[in-house]
């Protein structure tokens, strides 16, 4: 980014924000680490490294849902295709941190685990330059753009909308799962990728590495946060909701809304990468699952709990749903499907704009009251 | 008739006359020199009558004496002559004929070679059948005898096979020639394996034999391929008509009514579960019709996820009406809550539904290609729901109104048309067509709490491919899919081939948007 147009976007911040970025800054980049490092973990202070890693993917999941609500909430287009680009930048990173583990697998071999258990004698074509971070943090963004790009195109040009597009990213996300799932396409099949031992050289259960992967996901989502926060503020993003809104009025008045959905597609498939690349190092394990059609639909229920069109809402979705979700599956493992079914019904039915639609209705009505 | 009758009463009376086993071989039988004997017993063989049969048996027991210079057999306190089979007293010498493990397996052959001359079908048939995969040059001769005599239809045709790869030992090009001629007309791997060899020239001098050796299997291989092909249809059928069993009801709630039911795979494992229950029912109750609990779940799996259905209908759907997405979030909340139900009442495993007894086994067209009864009733109890549908809608009030409301529904309602209460009535019955397609889906597959999530996606696609609104397209598309999947995964695999199929069907609507999507019920924006 350009200086002027940093300036812009934090120009842009009114003081509220402002002040609600400096603190979830200065508690994920300073607070969390202090007393993850230097408080006894015996203190009722310290931050455990379960609660760290928690964190640390439920702001990778947060991304996801502010791209999500990106597409959704301003574009009107329902995705069930998102857990593809997610596995997708996940996929990319692992095919890095497969290549950081060395002749530490379990084969002492240069080739992964997996391609030694497979009899492969050489890396897949594809594999090549996945040794280099810089080579893999470029697969990370280009190869979800382009397949988000090309898939986007045709869907797009030919008009499909509403549920057929939801269902056609959903057969999208199944068929690449079921590739996925294949031991021949090279990326381990059911096991996927596991057992990564450092990153950069570091190793990967550091509390240090552990630290700056949590950092770096707080970063990533404080800047899709502001970044999102000046596209919908942009003409683009009015015109945008416009055609949410009325997509045919939009072309009559004279925009073609290939574009404008193309581009939030595409820029919401590589934001979704991106998370899913922050994602993989945290978890320590990326597989096909990751691309099952009920991880895409999950990700909608975070928009939707939070409330979309909103770019906090999705934030907080994502964080009620996932801390719920590791609640119930310790403490009553057998409810949580039917604490995330009823979520799914009752949310629809009687909470249309979310948490944040609710708390607002609160207050306007204490307002009015008062 | 009753001259023919006569003549050919005659005609067997001098047969088995002519038929008695010769002295001399039947001396030689009781030789010192074990090959005399097995060469006897190889000739008696050939001459395959009954009475050679009663003294090769009676060998084989170690009945068989030799009194004097006479062959005979005693059988406790009778005594016959073993070559004319006459009543004798009994000799004040007999000497056991010494029979050793040489001699008892050439017996035991024998014998077996004998039964092709049984006077019961059953005996011969069974014979020829197990002659099949131990053909050996030697038995040429005997199979020829065999053949000339042998009557039946079906023993014929084996008799022939057998002789032909007899024969294919044969010091004559021409017989020979004659045998691969006639196995040219088989069609059964095996033979192909005994013709390979002759393909060779160390193997096979003669180049006529060779040369037919080599159309004969081609001839074999292109029927082969053709039962192949024709089995790959066949499954492509039961697969369309499992898919289409899956996708009938959403024909209805998505097709027809235009709400994206997430829930349907859960309404397809509801109608296994009412099965399985069945199932149990009739184990604990009435064990001795266990083979009917299926037809008695029919009814019992429809008004299940008929009843699910409506429940969700009231609940859940009716409040959404209009606002696609919503109920696509709503209807996998429901999704969800039925499949942790499942896992609460009937536990997290698959649970085990049996195939009544009159499902197993299949109908055997060509020696490669066997339909298996469980397909063949899926694709019958396919065509008899989409009958049921087509009826239902088409015929009934019940169908009128549903499409009256799909056309125009405030126009409908003007005219008295209870358009809330059709709308449950229709959702409930897509719902129990779900039911209708877990019922078949548990005899094919495996019934457990997930088992619907496998099928959602199949059956929108069939849907969407086949065009909203119309349940043809939906059959023709599922049909289509079926038989285009089975077909890929003859060279591509399974994986390969349902990911191709799933791309086709991305691009296929990608390109035909508009004849696919031609929208006419109430989701038109």
């Amino acid at each position: 980014m350009h200086k002027p147009i940093t300036l812009r976007v934090i120009n842009a911040l009114d003081r509220k924000s402002a002040l609600a970025l400096a603190v979830f800054l200065a508690l994920t980049l300073f607070a969390v680490p202090l007393l993850h490092l230097m408080v006894p973990p015996e203190s009722a202070w310290h931050v455990s490294a379960y609660a760290i890693t928690l964190f640390g993917k439920i702001m990778c999941y947060a991304v996801v849902a502010v791209a999500m609500d990106l597409i959704w909430g301003y574009g009107g287009i329902l995705s069930l295709g998102h857990g593809l680009f997610f596995a997708l930048g996940g996929y990319a990173f692992g095919m890095y941190l497969m290549r950081q583990i060395g002749r530490d697998g379990s084969y002492q071999s240069d080739l992964p685990d997996f391609m030694v258990f497979l009899d492969w004698k050489e890396l897949p074509w594809y594999w090549s330059g996945s040794d280099s971070l810089w080579w893999v943090a470029a697969l990370v963004v280009v190869i979800p753009a382009l397949i988000a790009f090309v898939f986007g195109y045709f869907a797009f040009r030919s008009r499909i909308k509403g549920v057929y597009f939801s269902i056609i990213t959903q057969a999208l996300t199944y068929a690449a799962m079921l590739l996925f799932f294949r031991n021949e396409t090279g990326f381990g099949g059911n096991n996927g990728f596991t057992d990564f031992k450092r990153i950069l050289g570091y190793s990967i259960t550091s509390p240090y590495t552990r630290l700056v992967l949590f950092g770096l996901s707080a970063l990533m989502l404080a800047a899709t946060l502001i970044f999102a926060r000046a596209l919908v503020r942009s003409k683009y993003g009015r015109v945008l909701t416009a055609i949410r809104d009325a997509e045919s009025r939009v072309m009559f008045i004279g925009y073609n809304p290939l574009w404008y959905k193309l581009f939030v597609w595409t820029l919401s498939a590589v934001l979704c990468a991106i998370a899913g690349a922050l994602y993989v190092p945290q978890v320590g394990i990326i597989n096909p699952s990751e691309m099952s059609t009920a991880n895409s639909i999950e990700i909608a229920i975070w928009v939707a709990v939070g409330g979309r069109g909103t770019l906090i809402g999705p934030v907080i979705g994502a964080f009620v749903v996932n801390l719920a979700k590791s609640w119930f599956t310790v403490s009553f493992p057998e409810y949580w499907l039917f604490f995330l079914g009823l979520l799914f019904i009752l949310v629809t039915l009687l909470l249309p704009h979310g948490l944040l639609g609710l708390w607002k209705k609160l207050r306007q009505s204490r307002g009015v009251r008062a | 008739m009753t001259r023919a009758l006569f003549l050919f009463l005659l005609y067997a009376c001098s047969l088995s006359a002519h038929a008695a086993p010769d002295a001399a071989l039947v001396r030689q039988l009781a030789d010192d020199d074990s090959s005399v004997k097995v060469a006897a017993i190889q000739k008696l063989t050939l001459s395959a009558d009954p009475d050679t049969l009663r003294v090769l048996a009676a060998m084989a027991e170690d009945k068989l004496y030799l009194a004097g210079d006479k062959v005979v057999i005693i059988d406790g306190e009778k005594v016959f002559d073993a070559a004319t089979g006459a009543p004798l007293k009994a000799p004040e010498n007999a000497e056991s004929v010494t029979v050793n493990n040489r001699i008892r397996g050439e017996l035991a052959s024998a014998l077996a070679a004998l039964k092709l001359f049984d006077t019961d079908v059953n005996v011969r048939l069974a014979s020829a059948q197990k002659l099949q995969s131990s053909v050996s040059g030697e038995m040429a001769p005997l199979l020829a005898r065999a053949l000339e005599k042998e009557s039946d239809g079906r023993i014929r045709a084996l008799l022939t096979l057998a002789h032909a790869q007899a024969s294919l030992g044969s010091a004559d090009p021409a017989v020979r020639l004659a045998a691969v001629r006639a196995l040219a007309e088989t069609s059964s791997p095996a033979i192909k394996s005994v013709l390979l060899p002759l393909t060779e020239k160390a193997n096979e001098s003669d180049n006529r034999v060779r040369f037919a050796t080599i159309s004969a299997i081609k001839a074999i291989d292109a029927r082969l391929a053709r039962a192949e092909n024709l089995g790959r249809v066949f499954s492509g059928l039961s697969l369309g008509s499992i898919l289409l069993l899956g996708a009938l009801g959403l024909a209805i709630t998505y097709g027809v009514m235009g709400v994206i039911n997430m829930a349907h795979g859960e309404l397809l494992m509801v109608g296994a579960y009412a099965a399985y229950a069945m199932q149990s029912i009739f184990r604990s109750y009435f064990p001795q019709a266990i083979d009917w609990y299926l037809p008695a779940a029919i009814p019992v799996a429809f008004f299940a996820a008929a009843a699910v259905g409506v429940l969700m209908e009231r609940t859940v759907i009716r409040w959404l009406y209009g606002r696609t997405l919503e109920t696509l979030l709503a209807s996998w909340g429901v999704s969800l809550v039925l499949i942790q139900a499942a896992r609460v009442l009937f536990g997290a495993q698959n649970v085990e539904v049996s195939n009544p007894s009159w499902m197993s086994g299949g109908i055997e067209l060509l020696p490669n290609l066997i339909l298996p009864w469980n397909r063949i009733v899926i694709v019958g109890f396919a065509l008899f729901v989409l009958t049921l549908v087509w009826v239902l809608m088409n015929k009934t009030r019940l169908g009128m109104f549903v499409r009256a409301v799909t056309q125009n529904r405030a126009m409908a309602g003007c005219v008295g048309v209870p358009t809330a209460r059709i709308d449950t009535l229709a959702f409930a019955l897509g719902a129990g067509i779900a039911g209708l397609g877990g019922l078949a889906l548990s005899q094919i597959s495996n019934v457990g709490p997930d088992m619907g999530q496998g099928y959602i996606v199949d059956a929108f696609m069939v849907v969407v491919l086949g065009g909203v609104g119309q349940l043809a397209g939906a059959v023709w598309a599922a049909l289509g899919l079926g038989v285009a999947t089975k077909l890929l995964e003859g060279w591509a695999g399974a994986v390969i081939a349902k990911i191709a199929v799933l791309v086709f069907i991305i691009v296929f609507i990608q390109k035909r948007p508009q004849g696919i999507f031609a929208l006419k019920g109430r989701s038109v924006e």
